[in-house]
């Protein structure tokens, strides 16, 4: 493997994810330790785990393979507008829960659009509610990250291998040996395994669209052993089972996916000969129409509704979105420095260490927060520390996605320039700078805007340890929805999604600059 | 010298500050917002108390039982404002609160004993309400009147997981308090009514008002929402032959370092400065009605004889057999 001729040391990487593996387990640790008796799993969790495997790994599977033809038709096509879209596809992950499962509702519920159309038609009404339900969200949520994770692994194939190949006459099916499928294999599990690790923590989603108590995730027994139990241990015990399922699918994406890349190209813009005919054309096109109607139709009657709450809105709201702002630009930052030097180690020899970022996303931010405020609360006034201890768990939990777009591209500039960066003798911070921070604008950016959108629109721990003076936008809208005003609610739920995705906006682009990838 | 002077004016203010007593308050985050009660009760205490009122907002009732445990006897907390009946039997075992020491009358009815008396030594409500189901009358004609109507009809409803909230919780308890072994069955005739269930009221009531249900769980006073801060008449609460109560209570921590400061808030709570506050910030009945009534859209639908409760020290018993049947009913 050429994995060997790094031009960096491993050591700030493996230190990065040992201080991930402490925080994620120290504080399942600090909400073991202050467990009193409990009654350890019983029947009704073991069903809980059952469910949340079922429908974790049909969301996960599902997304991906919808993301790959949505992937491919997006890298074959150059049209008006696909920048555009690339980044508007991204809006429905980063939307706090409750306002996606409103949007999604608004066209799949009851009363939505679709049954409209149907009942109209004088066709009988689909039922949203049920398994299928769970997975529709979250295949909603995912299906913008996988097309985004899946159409990077496209643009990683250099320029001149579609030149090659267009001069060997390579058909379809040629392209798809040779080039799309070990593609493909390389970039699909951990893709999926990175979804896996979402849904296996979701709880409002599953509930509300599972339609009752069958939908019970392992999330929501850990909430019930919580606040309605206070069985720390079986909360700290389930928020283990949770860690260990994340492991195990972290295992089987590496097992699954190769490490070998590419190899490095000259960065010509990308020609593809294997996009004309008529048939390719209406293909992908239809494929691009169905996904944009999926994921921006919802997405538009938030913003309808929206638009007549902003007025609604109390001076609160914009305080929560200055706060918000700093702390999600807070967690940018930390999730730089954690991934940064772990993306480098493991495009080495050390791969595993992605998956200890899978642990961040898996845990739960109950079980996080409990924990941190159990170690904090003898030293300090947890209050005190809302602001960077929301920062530190939002970028904790951004990380695997952080990791999933860098540790790839780290890869291809460590195995492609490894060797003659060290015949040249650039190494450490010299080589970050001429080497491997401009080859990695692009991912770098979209890393940082997902992780800035993300940590704006989490209600993570703040919950926990906020007072009135620092709640956080997404906080102060749950607030105002707890207290009827969901006009005013749905003004907030806007201008998150506003700011979110600007700030979204500004990194991917900032990133991407001039290149036209 | 102008920096000098401007410095020692600023330690004389800080010093002041210190002096001036804190008394620390845990309640739900709904209280503190700038919507809710938190900022007028916080500007008429402060008015006669000398001292400054910290609010501290802590998820939901059950979430601020949980943080109280966690912190334990070295809880800054002096009261705790927020927790309802069915989690005071839990936390009074706790034994982090020390008793009140008053006597009260109370507009709160009362299912167990004389109309008027409070007999809980630890707690002292502060408002209360009933909990119903709401629906548009634009929408739904002939909304049914008690848990057998809605049973045999088609009628969709959405409510809350009793594990996860507050409402919830009280669904779960009215059923079983009005049905008894009964009550897994009246479930299982819900079980084709219940559109979805929901981790709190918000989203349950977010989906309502989204017409994804004909009715929500939520209380009869969610009307008096609608028609006084929206002028909209469309919204009633189903009067079913009995609902049941939601108390909220607040007591006194016996780890307080400000105990007469506490005990001071708590005679306030209970007082019309109180509790003329309440009705249109926190859309409940007020505990003890302040000399101006309440306003008109608050008009119970029901008499207080249909009230019902499980005693606070039966509840804890009495709701792990009542989930264990809720679950039951609504997996198939």
């Amino acid at each position: 493997m050429a994995g060997r001729a790094v031009a960096v040391r491993r050591w700030p990487g493996i230190g990065a994810a040992a201080l991930v593996a402490a925080l994620v387990l120290g504080t399942l640790l600090a909400v073991a330790l202050r467990a009193e008796a409990g009654r350890g799993l019983g029947p009704s969790d073991w069903a809980a785990i059952r469910f949340t495997l079922v429908q974790s790994v049909l969301s996960a599977a599902i997304s991906v393979a919808l993301a790959i033809p949505v992937a491919r038709a997006l890298s074959r096509r150059r049209f008006f507008g696909r920048r555009v879209l690339i980044t508007l596809l991204g809006a429905p992950f980063i939307l706090p829960v409750i306002v996606a499962v409103l949007g999604l509702l608004a066209v799949f519920g009851r009363s939505g659009i679709l049954n409209e159309a149907l009942r109209w038609l004088g066709l009988p009404e689909v039922q949203v509610y049920g398994l299928h339900g769970v997975v529709l969200a979250h295949v909603f949520f995912n299906l913008p990250l996988a097309t985004r994770l899946i159409l990077q692994g496209w643009q990683q194939v250099p320029a001149e291998r579609f030149r090659l190949a267009a001069q060997l006459g390579f058909g379809p099916r040629e392209m798809w040996r040779v080039i799309e499928a070990p593609m493909l294999l390389r970039v699909v599990p951990p893709a999926a395994a990175v979804i896996f690790a979402i849904c296996l923590s979701s709880f409002a989603v599953a509930l509300t669209l599972g339609g009752g108590p069958k939908a019970t995730t392992v999330e929501l027994a850990i909430y019930q052993a919580f606040r309605f139990d206070f069985d720390l241990g079986r909360a700290a015990l389930l928020s283990c089972v949770q860690l260990v399922l994340v492991g195990i699918a972290a295992l089987v994406a590496l097992k699954l996916s190769g490490n070998e890349s590419f190899g490095a190209g000259l960065d010509r813009a990308v020609r593809r000969w294997d996009s004309a005919g008529l048939g390719r054309i209406s293909l992908d096109s239809a494929v691009i129409a169905l996904a944009v109607l999926f994921l921006l139709l919802p997405m538009s009657l938030v913003v309808i509704d929206g638009v007549l709450g902003i007025a609604k809105m109390p001076a609160q709201v914009w305080k929560a979105a200055g706060v918000s702002v700093v702390v999600s630009l807070g967690s940018t930052a930390l999730m730089l420095a954690f991934a940064l030097p772990i993306a480098i180690a493991a495009a080495g020899k050390s791969s595993w260490l992605e998956a200890i970022g899978l642990f961040g996303i898996a845990s739960s931010p109950l079980v996080i927060g409990t924990g941190l405020f159990i170690v904090i609360y003898p030293i300090a006034d947890p209050f005190d520390f809302a602001f960077p201890v929301t920062a530190l768990v939002n970028a904790i939990m951004a990380l695997p996605f952080a990791l999933r777009i860098l540790v790839g591209p780290t890869r291809d500039v460590v195995q492609g320039y490894g060797r003659l960066s060290l015949s040249l003798g650039l190494t450490g911070r010299q080589w970050l700078r001429i080497v491997y921070l401009p080859r990695m604008r692009a991912p770098l950016g979209f890393a940082c805007g997902l992780t800035a959108a993300l940590s704006m629109g989490d209600l993570g721990v703040i919950a926990l340890f906020a007072d009135p003076e620092t709640a956080t936008l997404p906080l102060q809208m749950y607030r105002l929805m707890g207290s009827y005003r969901m006009e005013a609610a749905s003004g907030a739920a806007l201008l998150l999604l506003v700011l979110s995705f600007g700030l979204f906006w500004l990194f991917d682009r900032g990133g991407r600059g001039h290149a036209d990838s | 010298m102008k920096y000098l002077a401007f410095a020692t004016g600023m330690m004389a203010a800080t010093a002041a500050v210190a002096e001036t007593p804190v008394l620390t308050v845990y309640t739900y985050d709904s209280f503190v917002s700038d919507w809710g009660p938190g900022p007028a009760v916080e500007a008429a205490f402060e008015e006669t108390c000398g001292c400054d009122l910290k609010l501290v907002g802590a998820g939901d009732g059950a979430a601020l039982l949980a943080r109280l445990k966690l912190e334990g006897a070295r809880s800054d907390a002096d009261v705790v404002l927020g927790l309802d009946t069915s989690l005071t039997g839990a936390a009074a075992a706790t034994g982090l609160f020390a008793p009140h020491g008053q006597t009260v009358t109370t507009d709160v009815p009362n299912p167990f004993g004389e109309a008027g008396s409070w007999d809980d030594a630890n707690f002292l409500p502060y408002d209360w309400g009933y909990f119903a189901f709401v629906y548009d009358t634009t929408k739904l004609e002939n909304a049914p009147a008690s848990f057998e109507e809605l049973a045999a009809s088609d009628v969709k409803i959405v409510i809350q997981d009793p594990r996860s909230s507050t409402p919830g919780l009280g669904l779960l308890l009215w059923v079983k308090e009005q049905y008894g072994d009964g009550a897994a069955a009246m479930w299982e005739g819900l079980a084709d009514n219940v559109v979805t269930v929901t981790k709190g009221w918000s989203e349950a009531y977010g989906l309502f008002l989204e017409g994804e249900a004909d009715m929500v769980l939520s209380y009869t006073t969610s009307p008096a929402y609608h028609i006084i801060a929206e002028e909209d008449q469309s919204k009633a609460a189903a009067a079913f032959p009995s609902h049941y109560m939601q108390i909220e209570v607040a007591g006194k921590l016996a780890g307080t370092d400000q105990p007469e400061l506490a005990d001071q808030f708590l005679s306030f709570m209970v007082s019309d400065g109180f509790q003329s506050i309440i009705p249109t910030t926190n859309w409940m009945y007020p505990a003890f009605t302040p000399a101006a009534g309440v306003p008109d859209a608050f008009a119970a639908p029901i008499a207080p004889e249909q009230a019902r409760l499980i005693a606070t020290d039966k509840v804890q018993a009495i709701r792990d057999e009542a989930l264990a049947e809720w679950l039951g009913a609504l997996s198939q």
